[in-house]
């Protein structure tokens, strides 16, 4: 961890007065701001920013064969960049495990709580279904770039379009129809906590990432029966996925439990913001 | 038939819509946004630092490392994210480019890491990033003897265009290729080349008056960038004493 010992032991003693040295409250996010289309070639996109990091993540349609175990189904694959030019430690070449972990945990969100329909990505049975590519790339690191990518992939496919296709089910890329990409209520959203001292914090900066010893991360949906419903309602709460890591701390019982409803109830408030940015 | 009216309605010498914003990513030492309309590059600076692993040092200056990428959504059909050979190719273009006005031996043994990045592709985007990272080199304080500007000059079907965009690149007529990509940049103050490509078919003479063009269209795009840097000096300035 790059950060000074008299540092990180300031910090603690910060949050164990309450306080943070931006001046947030342990669980409070920096101001969100989602623009969406920044790309007009990608059939989904979108730039995200909390505080100064900032995610750019676009969405990719293709018509591919299906997997001979789910013939009927569309393809869904999470991809990130931690492009160098976005922290200087971040270097160049093959994944390394922190861009791995990263998109599996916005894979397994936007995949368990099954927010885009695959079952309507089925173009011609066992022949050809739509593939979805979710692109994550990381421009500015200041801290929390999980919660940022987990935004920034749902903000792109909750914009995205598909393409036209031709007759012999070939794309014609740069072409898109007015049919949106199939999406449900269950909109993932993920937040992670970060153990620093013995205090919990949300949405840390790079300085607070480097002092905490753990995090959590939780990705919870909130599907409901009525098919465009605004509201958001706790008691439907489904978590998705779940990753501890960021160090060989552990937690109690009684922290995990404490998390879970922080995390449900975390999410809810954000996912309001969420889509609050998008319309 | 010639190529009488350009498809978006521009003059021949005249660029698309230039937008630059300085300071894009606040982490980098120097970073920069230039746009050409559609086509949209942003580029970051880290260093001068030292140069690891050690036996890439140079003991005489530093050196400009440079590396130019496409986000895979910034194109049509899905660019697999990770270096290819064209990628290669254009990043070790654009350090040829970049490298005569910086003045490197003031780091012996340093590196200075050049990101470029392109986020919307519709042609003329090495051009985009170099414009952005001659800016980000300035903004992150490396001393140089002159900032670079560049353009794509296009010879489409006969005609001489500045800052052609992907739906030129593709000109034809009766089927027949006629689009040739001459991609040029400059530095202004001595009025030398520093980036030169080809890509199609071109006479002699036309050549010389496609450099020319591009001569000209990079001192415009040199003025703009030259404004975006007075600007981004002015925001830093001390406010001016109240009159009493």
């Amino acid at each position: 961890m790059e950060i000074a010992n008299i540092t990180k032991k300031r910090l603690i003693e910060f949050l164990e007065k309450g306080k943070r040295f931006d001046n947030r409250g342990w669980l409070e996010y920096r101001p969100l701001k989602i623009n969406l289309g920044i790309s007009s070639n990608a059939e989904g996109s979108a730039q995200v920013f909390l505080g100064k990091t900032e995610v750019m993540v676009g969405v990719k349609l293709d018509a591919v064969v299906p997997y001979r175990d789910s013939e009927e189904s569309g393809v869904l694959a999470v991809v990130t960049e931690l492009l160098p030019m976005a922290s200087e430690r971040f270097e160049h070449g093959p994944p390394k495990i922190q861009s791995i972990e990263l998109a599996r945990i916005v894979d397994r969100s936007i995949r368990e709580s099954e927010i885009i329909d695959m079952k309507k990505l089925c173009i011609k049975k066992g022949e050809k279904v739509w593939s979805v590519m979710i692109d994550i790339y990381a421009i500015n690191d200041d801290g929390n770039l999980i919660d940022a990518a987990a935004i920034g992939a749902v903000a792109a496919i909750m914009s995205a379009v598909m393409p036209k296709i031709d007759k012999d089910d070939k794309v014609q890329y740069g072409e898109f129809t007015k049919d949106k990409l199939p999406i449900t209520s269950a909109i993932p959203t993920t937040v992670t906590f970060y153990k620093i001292g013995d205090k919990f914090v949300l949405d840390p900066t790079t300085e607070e990432q480097d002092a905490s010893e753990l995090r959590v991360s939780f990705a919870v949906s909130f599907p409901s029966k009525e098919k465009k419903s605004k509201k958001i309602d706790a008691e439907n709460a489904v978590i998705n996925a779940m990753q501890k890591g960021g160090g060989d701390a552990t937690l109690s019982s009684e922290e995990i439990n404490t998390l879970i409803d922080l995390a449900v109830e975390k999410a809810a408030s954000l996912q309001e913001k969420i889509r609050e940015e998008i319309e | 038939m010639t190529y009488e009216k350009r498809y978006d309605g521009r003059d021949f010498d005249e660029t698309r819509k230039v937008e630059i914003k300085m300071g894009v990513i606040p982490r980098a030492n120097g970073s920069a946004m230039f746009s050409f309309g559609n086509t949209k590059a942003i580029a970051a600076v880290y260093g001068p630092r030292l140069m690891h692993p050690q036996h890439l040092q140079n003991p005489e200056k530093a050196v400009l490392r440079c590396s130019y990428d496409m986000l895979s959504f910034s194109v049509t059909e899905r660019k697999k994210p990770g270096p290819s050979r064209r990628s290669s190719e254009i990043s070790h273009v654009i350090m040829n480019a970049l490298t005569p006005v910086l003045q490197l031996e003031n780091f012996p043994n340093a590196v200075i890491d050049l990101e470029i990045e392109i986020i919307q592709a519709d042609a003329s985007t090495r051009c985009a990033g170099i414009n952005a990272a001659a800016l980000a080199l300035a903004h992150a304080g490396i001393p140089m003897t002159d900032l670079i500007s560049a353009v794509s000059v296009g010879n489409i079907g006969n005609k001489i265009c500045i800052d052609i965009t992907k739906e030129e690149e593709d000109y034809e007529e009766d089927g027949e290729k006629l689009a040739t990509d001459i991609p040029v940049a400059f530095a202004p103050r001595k009025n030398r080349l520093t980036l030169l490509q080809l890509d199609g078919k071109v006479k002699p003479e036309v050549l010389k008056k496609v450099i020319e063009a591009g001569n000209k269209a990079c001192m415009k795009i040199n003025e703009a960038q030259k404004k975006a840097l007075r600007d981004l000096k002015m925001e830093t300035e001390l406010p001016e004493e109240e009159e009493k």
